[in-house]
């Protein structure tokens, strides 16, 4: 009897590996679909003849996007708007979440702080508004208007607010003995010891921003100023939709003569490589950043 | 007091200081977003951008009677939630089984690197997800190869209002259930081991330990997600519909944020898409509120 318990027991274990391997495999194959098309002949790639295997492997699509101007002109314009945002995110979150960290009675209004960052995470003005903000503003069209409107992560500030009101009391004490002031003690004692929620929100920051493309669709009028992700998703979007926009000829044909599927494929790998590289990092910190960040007492 | 020592040293006091460091980031909240808060009276205008935002005529609340007079809406409107819910349903249900299963994966390396795998989705943007789902479900896709294998009718997924729906529910559930797993495995691992010994004493089978320990010891957290969900049910995703839909399917996929940007903005009717755009704000503020009243009562915690 025991034995058959047993058994049942390994089956049992041995679905559910399945299951959870199939699972894991329904997530990547997808994605690997993706990566061997752009290594395939794009007769293969009509034939729809490319599984996971590249078929008649070539690195012809590479070549053609190292000669693509366009192409590199918007993944600068995104290395420069992630760096830029990144900066001004972490000097923000850092400055904003000390304070509050602090409770009422150290730092009178406080909570009028905190509820115009509430009430600012809940409520918007909504797209219009804000495009029209940014257009009397002069912005469209350069790179402030993909970087200065996301300058505050409030989410991310609350993170690292909760993260330094866990900091041990007496360090702050000892550093104020030693007449510090609380510009000192800030990035002398809680920023050292909070590096892994720092990093949590600095990767959100980049993760972020460098998947963003509704900023530049909406903020770009030229397709020279798209950022990497407008520019791809301009790839695949609706001629009539780029016509009612007011797009110029010139601007289409470029990009019907380019759309086709191992071309598209390969620029989509490419503009991956980027968050592949800090995939690493950002999984060692992440799942603790999220169940600090998503539960409060 | 020690306020006091500071000004005695002739220096900025700790209060004074935390003002300033305060004082940019509220700026840059002031300007980019309560500075379009203010923009919100378009809602109220015939609004002309030659003339701005205080030339421009009041006409009270025509766009707003417009707007509920409108058939789309009401179609706008059902598209919103179906999708929405569809997804907060089936992508809760999903992640909750997966960190179920996935707690029972003992070989370590085998648990990290299906993590790091089903985790990935979620850090890629729509705009190359997209790509992967059309190349996926289009016409000559694997979906309808493998239809077509098992002698059945094929399926144009994205030009069919039927079955958009269910396609944009259906890949945003596999986009996002590992990375919501993360709180859920995290419950699971607060939960007693004892409590498994004894239920093993008595002899439960690996269902009963899941159906009388498993989940009842989630149960506070799935609430608490699901009630923090609720926030989000009229905004069902406009990065995935927006690059997933075309004119065919409007009628299925259109919801609150893609009809705002194709009327409002690339319509360029700012008045009426501002209107339809604060109609969804205020639903989501009166939601928001009553998901945080519903949070504190039935699970001990708040959202903010």
């Amino acid at each position: 009897m025991s034995y058959s318990a047993n058994l049942k027991d390994r089956i049992g274990r041995f679905v559910i590996y399945a299951i959870v391997l199939m699972l894991a495999l329904v997530c990547l194959l997808p994605l690997w679909n993706i990566v061997a098309i752009s290594f395939s002949s794009s007769e293969a790639v009509s034939a729809n003849a490319v599984g996971l295997v590249p078929v008649n492997f070539t690195t012809a699509a590479y070549t053609k996007i190292i000669e693509d101007a366009q192409f590199w002109r918007s993944f600068g314009i995104s290395v420069l708007r992630v760096a830029l945002t990144l900066v001004l995110n972490m000097i923000l979150i850092i400055l904003m979440a000390y304070p509050l960290s602090k409770s009422k009675r150290d730092f009178k209004g406080r909570n009028i702080y905190m509820n115009i960052m509430i009430f600012a995470m809940l409520f918007s003005g909504g797209m219009i508004p804000s495009y029209l903000l940014i257009k009397n503003l002069d912005m469209l069209n350069t790179i402030w208007a993909l970087v200065l409107p996301g300058a505050v992560p409030i989410f991310s500030v609350i993170l690292v607010m909760n993260f330094f009101s866990a900091v041990p009391k007496a360090l702050e004490e000892a550093a104020f003995i030693d007449g510090a002031n609380p510009l000192q003690v800030l990035f002398k004692v809680y920023v050292p010891v909070s590096i892994p929620a720092l990093a949590t929100v600095a990767l959100f920051s980049i993760v972020g921003t460098w998947n963003d493309f509704f900023g530049g669709l909406i903020y770009m009028t030229k397709v020279s100023n798209y950022p990497l992700m407008t520019y791809i998703q301009s790839l695949n979007v609706n001629i009539a939709d780029l016509l009612q926009a007011g797009t110029n000829s010139s601007e289409l044909s470029n990009l019907t003569e380019i759309s086709n599927k191992n071309l598209n494929a390969a620029k989509i790998v490419v503009a991956v490589i980027p968050l592949l590289l800090i995939y690493p990092l950002l999984q060692k910190y992440f799942v603790t950043g999220i169940v600090v960040g998503s539960v409060k007492e | 007091m020690k306020q006091g020592k500071w000004k005695a040293r002739g220096r900025l006091g700790p209060g004074a200081m935390y003002h300033m460091m305060m004082l940019p980031g509220i700026l840059f909240l002031l300007v980019f977003s309560y500075v379009p808060m203010v923009g919100i009276i378009t809602a109220f205008q015939d609004y002309i951008p030659a003339k701005g935002m205080f030339g421009s005529e009041f006409v009270g609340l025509k766009h707003f009677m417009y707007m509920f007079k409108l058939p789309d809406i009401a179609q706008v409107v059902s598209n919103t939630l179906v999708i929405a819910i569809g997804k907060i349903l089936l992508g809760t249900m999903m992640a909750i089984i997966f960190s179920v299963l996935l707690n029972e994966i003992r070989i370590k390396y085998v648990k990290k690197s299906v993590q790091t795998i089903v985790y990935l989705p979620h850090f890629l943007s729509w705009v190359v997800l997209a790509s992967v789902v059309v190349n996926m479900f289009s016409l000559d896709g694997i979906v309808n190869q493998m239809l077509a294998f098992f002698g059945l009718e094929n399926i144009n997924f994205l030009g069919s209002n039927t079955w958009f729906q269910p396609l944009i529910i259906g890949t945003d559930v596999w986009k996002e259930f590992g990375y919501s797993s993360i709180v859920y495995l995290a419950a699971i691992t607060s939960i007693d081991p004892g409590l498994y010994e004894a239920a093993g004493m008595d002899g439960a089978s690996w269902w009963r330990k899941v159906w009388h320990i498993t989940l009842p010891g989630m149960l506070p957290i799935i609430l608490l997600m699901g009630v923090m969900s609720l926030t989000n049910i009229l905004s069902a995703g406009f990065d995935q519909v927006y690059n997933l839909y075309n004119p065919v399917v409007y009628e299925s996929g259109d919801i609150l944020d893609t009809y705002v940007y194709r009327i409002g903005l690339v319509g360029r009717q700012y008045s009426f898409g501002t209107a339809v755009g604060l109609f969804k704000s205020v639903i989501g503020i009166v939601l928001l509120m009553s998901a945080n009243q519903l949070a504190k009562k039935y699970t001990d915690r708040k959202i903010f």
